[in-house]
């Protein structure tokens, strides 16, 4: 899967032999994994299979204890300066979408900009605005997350990420939370964010936009990666016996 | 009525039976409703009569109210308010001189005046205001009530060694054409020998510093700016400390009453937050020796009453301070008060760092933002609204804990008051009720006032605590 010849500016993610451990749990087991630039990758696999940790260690909210992972150029130590570059190019979109309740939506998506970019507050709202109506709710700019349906509030999450101007974009599980009638707006915006060419890592269950979106599929069991490849093989013609299992289960 | 229905046209409205409304409706409803009302509403009444009536009757119907000495009050069944009247001054300032009294009324004056839209949520300008009462008021406050001038002697290099009183500067002033020495001595109640002792320190401890962290990989640049922004602020503290306004020494034995009991508290709220909220960031911090830190320094404090403190800061600190060094008695106190109130502050904080979810920890770090900014801008703003009710009772319980001072010879306002009943010329057979009297209502007044204003945040928090469980859903 590791291919030596790319450099790394065609490289976003490269995983080498990563392995973690939740104390004597192997929850990641040598994972091997290059995401060239402006790849669109789906990682699904049963509950537990370490999806999300996978995604959390690329930005290191999860610490790996071996292997090597390179983001866009910098590699991953315990030095608190190459976690912090890491993260500031990395945008992430959780399952809960983790708004700060006691900010308004504006306020969400301005407070890292200015904090951690060093932008002035005036600049930072134009960006904020910006992405907000990118994500079609500029309306809501002022209201509290509270005030807001679920797919409105991953739509506010998803617009707080990009105002950090990520290269790379993380989505664990991001319609897991949502009714039915909200998934499709938020999957409307993420696949506007693959149309624009944005790098991607997403996790989730929903087949139907893996096939339309994704570049390549990642299926995962037990902490290791078991099959990846495009999605028509990997829908059409799945290979590992439990992947399988896997899409029997899932698929219509 | 058939099983299809449509109603053709709307019903007027109706009044609503005649008990239901009106004073007689109300008092039916909330207190003849059931025999248990009725029986509660009787006992309650009976009580309000035993209780309340002797004390209006003592307050007010019975009280003497003009009157020039005892023989006023001599037969009074009532309270003496003449007393209350003559020992006003008293009872506000201690036995601050008459002539300066300008100066705590000023004090007083202005802190209400900072006070007030400080606490007002849609006033302007909130972080000026902050600013002006937590940085400027607190020091201006302290030189208009001290007299200021204080005139350090050393700093910290000048404990080693000797500052010279003079420097002959003649080559230097003769190069650019002045002529003489130059005196280094007091100017302006500035204290030349302190100042250089100030300066040389400083720039010594910065480089130390810089050093120290470059080994633990802390960039020159980062550290120079963090002693720059310390050393600054603290000039800037001392500086108007030291200059000399031309007002004269108060000394704080001479303070007393509401005063005291106003700069006792207030020290002690201010710096019960900022020292609570590090102690309880400590108690969590990953860090082994910040944790076991904070943990025995809370601990300690939360172990030992304040009167112990108090005395211990009085009488026995200096036994320990090397070479007879002298901290004022009531900065002795105020010391004792604030790290006792920080670390009991520190537990209410530490119960509201742990209502904020993890998951915000998580997107703040996601987004960049490290520890401190994580911590101010994400987590304390949710973990305070949380615990807005456990702060406030604090600050109410520190206030009344701060008549315990009177165990050390500050006479505050309870002190002030029972220190009047030994005057002669008051003694009555009421005069002892009178003064406790008002020193209640007073403290009543304060303490009610701060409940309240805890009752207004958290209703608006209220809504927060909404917005709080619609994220989380
Ligand atoms: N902080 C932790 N401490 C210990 N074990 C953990 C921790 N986080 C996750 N695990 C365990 O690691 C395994 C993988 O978890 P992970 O969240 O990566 O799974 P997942 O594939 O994302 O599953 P799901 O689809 O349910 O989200 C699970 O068995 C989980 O119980
Ligand atoms: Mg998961």
């Amino acid at each position: 899967m590791t291919d030596p010849a790319m450099s790394s500016d065609v490289v976003a993610v490269e995983m080498t032999g990563v392995n973690k451990w939740f104390g004597a749990f192997h929850v990641l087991r040598d994972i091997d994994l290059t995401v060239a630039r402006k790849e669109r990758i789906v990682i699904c696999g049963p509950s537990g299979s370490g999806k999300s940790t996978l995604i959390r260690c690329i930005n290191r909210l999860e610490e790996h204890q071996s292997g090597r992972i390179v983001v866009d150029g910098i590699e991953l130590t315990s030095d608190l300066r190459s976690i912090d570059a890491v993260r500031a190019d990395a945008g992430m979109v959780f399952q809960q979408f983790n708004l700060f309740p006691h900010l308004s939506v504006l306020e969400n998506c301005t407070l890292a900009q200015i904090w951690v970019r060093g932008r002035p507050k005036a600049e930072a709202e134009e960006v904020a605005m910006k992405f907000l109506t990118r994500v079609r709710i500029p309306e809501q700019a002022n209201k509290y997350p509270a005030q807001l349906s679920g797919g409105q509030q991953q739509r506010v999450a998803i617009a707080r990420a990009l105002c950090m101007n990520p290269k790379i974009m993380l989505f664990d599980e991001p319609t897991s939370a949502l009714d039915p009638e909200m998934i499709k707006e938020v999957l409307d915006t993420i696949r506007s964010l693959a149309d624009d060419g944005m790098t991607m890592l997403i996790v989730t269950h929903e087949m139907g936009f893996a096939r339309q979106v994704a570049d390549r599929i990642i299926f995962m069991d037990e902490g290791q990666i078991i099959e990846a490849n495009r999605p028509e093989e990997f829908f059409s013609n799945p290979r590992h016996e439990r992947t399988k299992r896997f899409l029997s289960q899932i698929l219509p | 009525m058939s099983a299809a229905f449509v109603r053709m046209e709307t019903l007027p409205p109706r009044a609503a039976p005649f008990a239901a409304t009106g004073l007689w409706g109300w008092f039916a409803r909330r207190l003849f409703a059931t025999p248990a009302d009725i029986a509660m509403t009787i006992i309650g009444f009976a009580a309000f009569v035993l209780v309340a009536m002797p004390l209006f009757r003592f307050l007010v119907f019975d009280a003497i109210w003009t009157g020039k000495d005892r023989d006023a009050c001599l037969n009074a069944a009532g309270a003496c308010w003449p007393f209350v009247a003559a020992k006003l001054n008293q009872f506000v300032y201690g036995f601050y001189p008459y002539e300066e009294l300008w100066r705590p009324n000023l004090v007083f004056f202005v802190g209400a005046l900072l006070l007030i839209p400080l606490l007002i949520p849609s006033a302007p300008f909130k972080r000026f205001n902050a600013f002006l009462f937590f940085g400027i008021y607190p020091v201006a406050g302290f030189v208009l009530l001290t007299g200021g001038n204080l005139d350090p002697q050393r700093f910290l290099l000048g404990r080693f060694v000797r500052i010279p009183e003079f420097i002959d500067l003649s080559a230097i002033a003769r190069f650019i054409g002045v002529s003489g020495h130059v005196e280094l001595g007091s100017r302006g109640g500035f204290r030349g020998t302190f100042w250089i002792d100030f300066i040389a320190s400083a720039i010594l401890l910065t480089g130390a510093v810089a050093i120290i962290a470059r080994l633990f990989g802390t960039r020159f640049v980062t550290s120079l700016k963090a002693m720059a922004i310390v050393f600054v602020s603290l000039a800037l503290i001392i500086a108007p400390v030291d200059a000399d306004f031309g007002l004269r020494w108060v000394e704080t034995r001479e303070w007393g009453g509401l005063l005291v009991t106003l700069v006792v508290a207030i020290t002690g709220i201010v710096a019960a937050l900022p020292i609570g909220v590090l102690l309880a960031l400590g108690r969590r911090s990953q860090m082994r020796l910040v944790r076991w830190t904070s943990i025995v320094f809370i601990e300690f404090w939360r172990g030992v009453p304040l009167i112990t403190v108090l005395f211990f800061a009085t009488y026995m600190l200096p036994l320990f301070l090397p070479g007879g060094a002298s901290i004022e008695r009531l900065v002795r106190a105020l010391i004792g008060v604030a790290l006792f109130s920080g670390a009991y502050m520190a537990e209410v904080v530490r119960g509201g760092l742990a209502a904020v979810p993890k998951h915000q920890y998580e997107s703040a770090a996601a987004l960049g933002l490290g520890y401190w900014k994580t911590m101010g801008l994400i987590v304390l703003p949710q973990a305070l609204t949380h615990v807005i009710p456990g702060i406030v009772n604090n600050f109410i319980g520190l206030f009344k804990d701060t008549t315990l001072v009177q165990i050390v010879a500050i006479l505050d306002l309870l002190g002030q008051v029972r220190s009047a009943f030994s005057d002669p010329n008051w003694s009555s057979p009421t005069t002892l009720y009178t003064g406790f009297a008002f020193a209640g209502m007073i403290y009543f007044v304060f303490c009610f006032a701060m409940s309240r204003y805890s009752l207004f945040l958290e209703h608006r928090a209220g809504s927060n605590a909404l917005r709080v469980e619609g994220a989380m859903r």
